[in-house]
């Protein structure tokens, strides 16, 4: 089963340029066109399941709006 | 959020200001990863960073380390100052194709000839993106520009300076590659370049510059997706990507 | 310490290493290469940082870095090579950062010659560079002095945060003079609170000379000012040379001034009562005292080695209170003292005017001579 992952995008930061919309290999982004971020911009967000947290939309966002969460499988390691 | 979850965040070695670069500007993801570099290196609090003039120029705003802010095209020079008289630091220049091709030649030839121990990160655009997308000495034969509006004419004006391949003849040089910044394989190894480049100084292998084929959706007039294209298509022909001069100490560095 | 002989160029550079020089940038250009050459191998000696730079651009703007840093750094020059730097001493000024420029003048404009000369006095005292900003210009007229002025130099830069230029011409930087060097001092460096050497346990610090907002810019332009009006209250130098019942006053720096004593003393001997005011700081400008003496004055002569620089600083004091007489030598030509003894017995004949510009009647004179 695929890994499930999720992303929160910035409204601080994002500028709408899409370049995550195209770069997501699950297809799963589009921009928001129901919402203006403070600057104007439609923001970008996930409009449908299928994010594997993969991180290749935070890693082409010129703006660093992105952050990129994925559903750990492994036990969490207790502290010493 | 819980932290286990965490696969990417906006680096801290960013202030939290918004940059002020158009929509899609590669310019962004090349701070981003200088950000992420100094980062995983530790090194933030011993940084310091000199902008140039260009679109650049307010660098200093969204690295959280000192920085100063040079006139146009003397970045390296102040980064030879600043080095030489704390030489334990990490000095960094951030430059474009304007300021380090053309009004800074001088000042970058012989920062690399004396073997600078700085870190240069050079964003070839292939235009003066700040004053409005004017011919750069790195704009392409035929592209035109808001100074060389009938296309670059090689006849007249020339051709595309190479950097990186120009300053891979220097001795002084120990680490020079080109790298781009239009799709997230070619970021990731940009980013590893980066790192090396910043090793390189705090191994004291000597000048290091990343070169970085860089979009300006702006005045190339196209949405930064096509800018990504063009950058694919018809700057890597140009401005072909590779490692120009990797020095044997520097070919060990483990990262 | 024992007086030892020193040439001019060596002992700027020497005094500059003892006032605490951590790092000298420059670029060979006579008459002044000596201070390169000197530092290119005392630098290295004591562990200090030395760089031929590629250009004077290159040179001023590895000075401008440094100098953020907060370490007492320099650079040296003459004529062509200081206009290169113009650009960096405007950045250096924009910024507020404390630097050392010593010019050795040479006959101009253009390649000119290397003879000595006082033709780029408006250059240093009036800005040079973009902008709007204040600059402290001190010019000595002897070696020992030049040694003094070194490490005053520093001092006032790091006081004021404001480039400090030094401007002699070749005689001076050339000539060899019995003179006394203060010790070499340990460098402690003083952690000013703006300088950028990393955020180590501090919050970030940036230097720029950039304020986009053209009220912060009009704000700098007033602090500058303000922090000048400070320098001309608190740092004004000049010498004074049997003023006290002088009737006739000369006025000239450096070496204009130096020869310009010689003249005055064989005057004396023959009594005319005639003294003369050696400015030190000709940027601030000794205007108070020169306001005093006009008043005592029948006539003022100001002798340069230029058509006339200072000049106009003498006339923005005088102002039209009493004749004014211009004697220049420009181009690189040193006046011998009966030049000027000349021009002080001209002062006495109690013929002259009043004249809006002085410069005239010198220039007929001089081109009827030739
Ligand atoms: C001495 C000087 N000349 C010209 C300028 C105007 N100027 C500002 S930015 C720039 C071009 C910058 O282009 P580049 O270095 O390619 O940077 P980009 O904006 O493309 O990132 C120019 C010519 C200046 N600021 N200073
Ligand atoms: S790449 Fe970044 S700035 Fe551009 S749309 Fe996506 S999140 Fe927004
Ligand atoms: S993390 Fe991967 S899958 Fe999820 S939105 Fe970003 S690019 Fe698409
Ligand atoms: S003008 Fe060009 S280089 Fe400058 S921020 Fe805009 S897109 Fe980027
Ligand atoms: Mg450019």
């Amino acid at each position: 089963m695929a890994v499930k992952g999720w992303i929160e995008v910035s409204d601080t930061y994002c500028k709408g340029c899409e370049l995550c919309i195209s770069a997501c290999p699950q297809g799963v982004m589009e921009l928001d066109m129901a919402r203006l971020t403070p600057k104007g911009y439609h923001p970008a967000h996930t409009f449908k399941e299928g994010c594997t947290g993969c991180a290749i939309c935070a890693i082409v966002c010129p703006d660093a709006a992105i952050t990129v969460f994925r559903e750990t499988t492994k036990a969490v390691p207790v502290p010493a | 959020m819980a932290t286990e979850n965490l696969v990417y965040e906006r680096p801290e070695a960013f202030t939290e200001m918004p940059t002020h670069y158009c929509p899609g500007c590669t310019h962004g993801v090349a701070h981003r990863l200088v950000a992420e570099v100094l980062e995983e290196m530790g090194v933030v609090n011993k940084t310091i960073g000199v902008a140039p003039v260009g679109c650049a120029v307010f660098a200093y705003n969204y690295f959280d380390t000192d920085f100063v802010e040079a006139p146009h095209g003397r970045a390296p020079a102040m980064a030879t100052g600043i080095k030489r008289v704390l030489p334990d630091r990490v000095v960094f220049t951030y430059q474009g194709d304007g300021d380090l091709a053309s009004i800074g030649m001088g000042e970058i030839v012989h920062a690399a000839a004396r073997g600078e121990n700085i870190t240069v990160i050079f964003i070839n655009n292939a235009n003066y993106g700040m004053t409005g997308g004017q011919m750069a000495p790195t704009t392409l034969p035929g592209m035109k520009t808001t100074s060389s509006p009938n296309g670059r004419d090689v006849e007249t004006q020339g051709y595309p300076i190479k950097m990186s391949e120009m300053l891979s003849t220097l001795e002084g040089t120990g680490y020079c590659v080109r790298r781009s910044l239009h799709d997230p394989k070619n970021i990731r190894l940009a980013k590893k370049a980066i790192r090396t480049a910043f090793e390189t100084q705090v191994r004291g292998l000597g000048f290091a510059m990343v070169e970085l084929l860089s979009t300006c959706p702006t005045n190339w007039g196209m949405t930064p997706v096509n800018s990504l294209k063009f950058v694919e298509e018809h700057m890597i022909p140009a401005f072909p990507l590779g490692d120009y001069k990797i020095s044997d100490a520097i070919k060990q560095i483990k990262i | 310490m024992p007086k030892e002989l020193w040439k001019g160029n060596e002992a700027i550079a020497e005094a500059a290493v003892r006032a605490g020089l951590e790092a000298y940038f420059g670029y060979p250009i006579t008459p002044q290469t000596e201070i390169l050459e000197f530092l290119s191998r005392r630098m290295p000696e004591l562990g200090r940082s030395f760089v031929q730079a590629e250009s004077e651009l290159g040179a001023i703007n590895m000075v401008y870095g440094a100098a953020c840093t907060g370490v007492r750094v320099m650079s040296s020059s003459s004529s062509p090579g200081v206009s290169l730097m113009m650009e960096g001493l405007s950045y250096i000024a924009g910024t507020e950062i404390p630097a050392v420029l010593v010019n050795v003048m040479r006959g101009g404009p253009g390649l000119g010659n290397i003879a000595p000369a006082q033709s780029d006095y408006n250059q240093a005292v009036r800005g040079g560079g973009h902008g709007d900003y204040p600059r402290i210009v001190l010019a000595p007229a002897s070696v020992q002095e030049a040694i003094d002025l070194m490490g005053l130099s520093f001092d006032l830069a790091e006081k004021y945060r404001m480039i400090t230029m030094v401007i002699l011409d070749g005689s001076v930087g050339q000539m060899m003079e019995p003179a006394e060097m203060p010790a070499l001092k340990e460098i402690h460096r003083k952690g000013f609170d703006w300088a950028t050497d990393g955020a180590m346990n501090r919050e970030r610090r940036i230097l720029s000379s950039i304020y986009l907002n053209p009220y912060d810019e009009e704000k700098t332009n007033l602090r500058l000012l303000k922090r000048w009006k400070d320098v001309q209250a608190s740092e004004v130098r000049y010498k004074e040379y049997f003023l006290e019942d002088a009737k006739y006053i000369v006025i000239g720096f450096g070496t204009a001034g130096r020869v310009a004593l010689s003249a005055v003393r064989e005057a004396r001997a023959q009594g005319i009562k005639v003294g003369l005011l050696r400015p030190i700081t000709v940027s601030p400008f000794p205007h108070e005292v020169l306001d005093q003496l006009t008043g005592q004055a029948e006539a003022i002569l100001v002798t340069e080695m230029n058509m006339g620089q200072m000049l106009d600083d003498v006339l923005l004091t005088v102002r039209g209170r009493v004749p004014v007489e211009f004697y220049g030598r420009p181009g690189g030509v040193v006046p011998f003292h009966d030049e000027i003894l000349n021009e002080i017995h001209r002062l006495t004949s109690g013929t002259l005017a009043v004249r809006t510009d002085p410069r005239e009647s010198w220039l007929t004179r001089m081109t009827a001579a030739s």
